[in-house]
């Protein structure tokens, strides 16, 4: 599947890790759905978070200090 | 007749409504493996069992929901924390009130090289604080004691032996098998370091969950018991180091879980202190009740409010194991005679190896029962 749009995934340790990534973003407000990590990308747990391009920075200071996450991978 | 259940020390039955929906629920629309495979059933397991460890950290004053292991039972919980913890040659406090739970890990570990202490407790089941800090040592690692005897109820200092611990640099694990659900509990007020639940008795969930909280950073020293597919770093071939995927190997109880989910929604919605008021109050017109019955002996205290609504009784000249039957056969009361799964308990209040005949009220318990319960306890102690 091809997208015009600009993807990124955020990569967690564990699927709780994941869950609990989803709900504080809900909360703040911003978008981002839980997907089976792509087989290309390297995996740390089967769930992660994809959001678009412009939502990238939001994600990063949103979760920084309320949950891990391993990395943030463009799509 | 109706049945007058008065067992919920061993499970609480019935489990409030919400706890059957949510299990309905999710076997009827939910299903999938949580987190395993990530399509959209999967991840909504995941949601619920998430959504579950919110609930208790909510009910326990943890604020970081990651801290939850999930178990089958206390007893588990129980078993990771002693087995997982302790190493030779280090020495661990107890209660003279343990559950076999504790106490068999604890004896098997002693066998294995560490060395045990057991606090003497009163007849009445407690135990004074004070008596803890001549036993500590240089290696002492650990103090396990039970937030309230499931023999008599009596409820243990919790908060002034947290405080000891903290201050020597203990390590502190509660067994709350009996109180989580029923009396308030704030790991950081308490200064636990480790909780261990059972989700079947007063956290109104189904048999088979549980849990353990552990205090951050303290999963460093803590091996898990089984290791396993956790849906986290499959290209790895070691188990993961991070909670709490290090003690959750295999697939969840996720059916159970989100019924644990919501019986602990449940408690928060009526309020502890609402449900901790009703229990108290069934057991303090029981203990009134028995104390104006000759041939009666209560253990414990005498006041409702220093236990959990559970009452040790016997009755003069017939064995706990006949009344139980005369119990369940003449009058519908369904209790729990003998020794409980906690014989040092019962040396220590004096009831070993007979046991007792041990009543243990519900936030489903009426008053009305406890009245049919004291005109049972009177027919039989008259013979009629
Ligand atoms: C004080 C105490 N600790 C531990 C347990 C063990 O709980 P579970 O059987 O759910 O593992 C129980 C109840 O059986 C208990 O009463």
């Amino acid at each position: 599947m091809t997208s015009a749009r600009n993807y990124y995934v955020v990569l967690f340790h564990s699927v709780t890790h994941a869950i609990k990534a989803e709900k504080v973003l809900k909360e703040a407000g911003v978008a981002a759905k839980a997907i089976p990590v792509p087989r290309h990308i390297s995996s740390d747990c089967g769930v992660c978070l994809r959001c678009v391009g412009s939502q990238k920075e939001k994600i990063e200071q949103t979760l920084f200090e309320k949950v891990d996450f391993s990395r943030i991978a463009h799509l | 007749m109706d049945i007058i259940y008065f067992d919920n020390a061993a499970t609480s039955w019935p489990k409030p409504d919400a706890t059957l929906e949510a299990m309905n629920r999710y076997n009827e629309i939910t299903g999938g493996s949580p987190g395993r495979s990530a399509h959209r059933l999967s991840i909504e397991a995941a949601r619920i069992i998430f959504d579950t460890r919110e609930s208790l950290v909510e009910l326990f004053g943890i604020t970081d929901s990651l801290r939850i292991v999930f178990t089958k039972n206390a007893t588990e919980a129980l078993n990771i924390a002693i087995f997982g913890l302790l190493k030779k040659g280090d020495h661990v406090i107890t209660s003279g009130m343990e559950h076999n739970s504790v106490m068999r890990p604890l004896r098997a570990m002693e066998a294995g090289g560490i060395e045990l202490s057991v606090i003497p407790c009163s007849e009445r089941g407690e135990m004074d604080p004070q008596d803890i800090p001549p036993y500590i040592k240089k290696n002492t690692r650990a103090i396990f004691l039970t937030h309230a005897s499931n023999v008599t109820g009596t409820i243990m200092p919790v908060a002034e032996v947290g405080k000891i611990a903290r201050e020597k640099g203990i390590i502190f694990c509660v067994d709350a098998a009996q109180t989580a659900g029923a009396i308030p509990i704030d790991v950081e007020e308490m200064n636990i370091d480790l909780l261990a639940f059972t989700g079947h008795k007063s956290l109104l969930g189904p048999q088979g969950t549980g849990g353990l909280y552990i205090r951050k950073g303290l999963e460093k020293n803590i091996a898990p018991l089984c290791m396993g597919g956790t849906g986290s770093r499959s290209e790895w071939e070691e188990q993961p180091a991070f909670m709490p995927d290090k003690y959750e190997s295999g697939t969840l109880n996720a059916i159970g879980i989100a019924g644990l989910g919501a019986g602990v929604r449940y408690i928060l919605k009526e309020g502890i202190g609402e449900i901790r008021k009703k229990e108290t109050a069934l057991a303090g017109t029981f203990i009134d009740g028995i104390a104006a019955i000759d041939g009666i002996k209560l253990y414990g205290l005498d006041n409702a409010p220093g236990r959990t609504a559970v009452v040790s009784f016997n009755i003069n000249g017939i064995s706990p194991s006949e009344a139980a039957l005369a119990f369940d056969e003449k009058f519908n009361i369904m209790e729990r005679p003998g020794l409980h799964c906690a014989p040092l308990a019962h040396r220590t209040i004096g009831t070993f190896p007979g046991g007792t005949n041990r009543f243990s009220f519900g936030y489903f318990n009426r008053p009305d029962q406890i009245k049919t319960a004291l005109e049972a306890i009177e027919r039989i102690v008259t013979g009629l």
